[in-house]
């Protein structure tokens, strides 16, 4: 069984302001998706704008300077940086 | 540092703003600063049975949706169904408590809400019975908020003011419900071949039990202007349900609506055995504590 | 030295993560950190994820039978409230790679843990408010430093939640203090809920200091800020003057002010009672994973079908394309 897909929530509290990211949360689809943010970030406030993303959609870059090593991919907002692990038997480590 | 940490326990003693929470939660009477005065011409009573019509649908239907708090098939829904059942409960409150001062007895709303027999309420059958599954949750919040949507739309104009302002407010939030419902009852019917034979199913449960909805009754007939005659909303209605069930690739059943009972159902006070349940449960705590304040 | 070019060296990462913690700054999703830094943090969120959604059912079994129409919309408000706090919970799990459906598999499979306290039934509606008090209390003193982990997206889940807590705490206090107002039966009821709930309360912040094997680390990494014992005594000193401006007796012959402290003393807890709860053995352990395994199982056929329909509705737009 497959798990609802991820998305990113934005808001825009006010006119005048920027979307600002409050969450995530998980929805089969992105009409599905924009039901429950705006059921669960905005409790229903109506004049709030939503967006939602699919968090695999985004592209992500890190303010730290070791950036490239710890993104791997674009495809995830995480990834396990383990590809520095070393075997077992790799002599003289 | 742990002093300042702890400013929001210590809101405890904190002056009271929790209106902000939740619709709901910061007042007792939910019409307090309202004019409830009842205009020359209008029958108070009348007003006040029709008032109880359309609050004990929310207050009922409300309860059923409350059933679902912690069994929903997702964390998801559950907030939604959170939402629902408490804009159906405000909905509710405001009713009873119209009621109350309409009719001269100054009931408040929790008076009509647990301390009345089942004979006494007067909402439709449809709201009645426990939802066996998901798809009859869907099923039958589709059919209830189209309904009662349509209707609020009408009540808008109504020549009652206090129920023109319930319905100006009521408009948005069901047209919410009938989105929220109508948007899983195509995923359900266009979903799986399991959950496309569950929604039929679910569908047809609740059939039979919606030409009561178009059924003119007596109270709104004495209550010209100020209600909204029922008869007229079946095809808007109908049209809302053909193009949702359409688009869920799901078959209009073709089933008799449920018999009345010598003429009467639910806006006449006569049940399905599944009311006595649900006021078994929901009147409980309040009953066997007749003289308490909560 | 075999490590490829490219690879950072380990100790700058462990040096850059270490001074992140040291200047008090947040450790943010993509920044190196040390994996039992990463599995700590997954486990103490999941954790507290989970305590909100089974925290749901104490109070979810009294909506239906809230005994006012305001009672019941607080009490609906409240619930509701708690399963957006395991959502943003478990969203901030999420950006440390865990996965929900997952950290849902542990839970109701009994291979993660949630707050013992709501494996305690309640048993009166005088419950409700008792758990706003005390329960809630106590999860605020327990929570309201941890707004300022070390983790960024756990503090920021935990400003959030503790703003919504402050109100469900308010709501369980007003909520007494309009029963002990009222009838004594009402009183009797009130009395009867803070008896139960008392010791259970001050279990909630975890075994004492000597006996916390995680507590050390944890400090360390600024994933806890207090001592349990310290949290702990602090709930008691801010509890006993409301208990009295409420009416009710707490439960403990030995609490007394001590002058020379300056905090209250109290009795001991009955660690045995805890361990015997947090094992399996408590009250309603094995009803409340039933629950959410229940409502979890039979929600599958309806996560399935949004997500066949979702791929249906995709196919059919490439079609078009």
């Amino acid at each position: 069984m497959t798990e609802w897909p991820l998305y990113e929530v934005f808001l825009r509290g006010k006119r005048g302001l920027n979307h600002v990211h409050v969450g995530s949360l998980h929805a089969a689809d992105p009409e599905m998706a924009l039901h429950h943010a705006r059921d669960l970030y905005t409790r229903r406030n109506e004049g709030v704008s939503i967006w939602v993303v699919p968090a695999a959609m985004i592209t992500a870059s890190s303010p730290d300077e070791k950036d490239p090593f710890f993104a791997p991919a674009g495809d995830k907002v995480y990834r396990h940086p383990t590809f520095y692990e070393i075997p077992d038997d790799v002599p003289h480590m | 540092m742990i002093e300042d940490e702890f400013g929001a326990y210590h809101a405890l003693t904190e002056s009271e703003d929790d209106h902000r929470w939740a619709f709901g939660t910061g007042f007792t009477d939910a019409l307090e600063g309202v004019d409830t005065g009842v205009a020359e011409g209008i029958d108070g009573d009348a007003l006040a049975a029709y008032c109880l019509m359309l609050g004990d649908d929310a207050l009922i239907y409300s309860h059923r949706l409350q059933q679902w708090i912690t069994r929903a098939p997702e964390l998801e829904e559950e907030t939604a169904l959170g939402n629902i059942a408490l804009d159906l409960l405000g909905q509710a409150r405001m009713l009873l408590a119209r009621a109350g001062r309409a009719d001269g007895t100054g009931r408040d709303e929790d008076r009509f809400a647990f301390f009345r027999d089942e004979h006494e309420f007067r909402n439709v059958r449809l709201v009645e019975r426990l939802d066996q599954d998901f798809a009859e949750l869907v099923a039958r919040l589709l059919i209830f908020s189209a309904f009662r949507l349509a209707l609020f739309d009408g009540l808008r104009a109504s020549t009652d003011p206090v129920l023109s302002a319930i319905a100006e407010k009521g408009v948005k939030e069901l047209t919410y419900h009938r989105d929220y419902a109508a948007s899983w009852v195509v995923r359900l019917g266009d979903g799986t071949e399991l959950s496309h034979r569950r929604m039929q199913a679910a569908i047809e449960v609740n059939w039979p039990l919606l030409d009561e909805l178009f059924t003119p009754h007596a109270v709104e007939a004495a209550l010209a202007g100020v209600a909204v005659e029922v008869g007229t909303l079946r095809a808007e209605v109908e049209a809302v349900l053909d193009t949702v069930l359409a688009t869920a690739s799901l078959d209009r059943p073709d089933l008799a609506p449920m018999a009345k009972l010598r003429g009467l159902a639910g806006r006449d006070g006569v049940h399905t055995e599944a009311l006595g349940m649900l006021l078994a449960e929901l009147q409980s705590v309040a009953r066997a504590h007749p003289d308490a304040t909560w | 030295m075999t490590m490829s070019l490219d690879a950072p060296d380990e100790t700058m990462l462990q040096q850059h993560f270490d001074s992140t913690i040291a200047h008090e700054h947040r450790v943010e999703p993509r920044d190196w950190m040390p994996d039992g830094y990463r599995k700590t943090m997954i486990r103490q969120i999941a954790q507290h994820a989970h305590s909100e959604i089974i925290g749901m059912q104490p109070e979810g079994n009294w909506i239906t039978r809230a005994p006012s129409l305001r009672r019941k919309a607080v009490l609906l408000a409240k619930v509701q409230d708690e399963a957006g706090h395991g959502m943003y919970l478990y969203s901030a799990a999420e950006t440390l790679g865990a996965d929900r459906a997952d950290l849902t598999d542990k839970l109701v499979h009994g291979q993660q843990k949630y707050s013992s306290i709501f494996n305690y039934p309640t048993l009166s509606y005088a419950d409700v408010g008792v758990i706003g008090w005390l329960v809630d209390g106590a999860a605020i003193c327990n929570q309201v430093p941890l707004c300022r982990s070390s983790y960024g997206p756990y503090g920021r889940a935990m400003i959030r939640i503790c703003k919504e807590e402050s109100f469900h705490q308010r709501q369980g206090y007003e909520l007494l203090m309009t029963m002990m107002a009222g009838t004594d039966a009402q009183r009797a009821m009130v009395q009867g809920a803070v008896d139960r709930f008392w010791w259970p309360s001050l279990m909630m912040f975890g075994p004492p200091d000597d006996a916390s094997v995680n507590t050390e680390q944890s400090m360390a990494w600024g994933i806890k800020r207090h001592t349990n014992d310290e949290l702990r005594q602090r709930f008691v000193d801010m509890s006993v003057p409301q208990a009295e401006k409420l009416g009710v007796r707490l439960p403990d012959p030995e609490l007394a002010w001590n002058d020379a402290r300056q905090h209250y003393d109290f009795g001991s807890v009955d660690w045995d009672e805890l361990s015997a709860v947090i094992k399996g053995n408590g009250p309603c352990n094995a009803q409340r994973v039933a629950h959410r395994k229940a409502a979890h199982d039979e929600g599958a056929w309806v996560r399935d079908a949004a997500t066949a329909y979702a791929a249906k509705t995709s196919r059919r737009l490439e079609a078009k394309t």
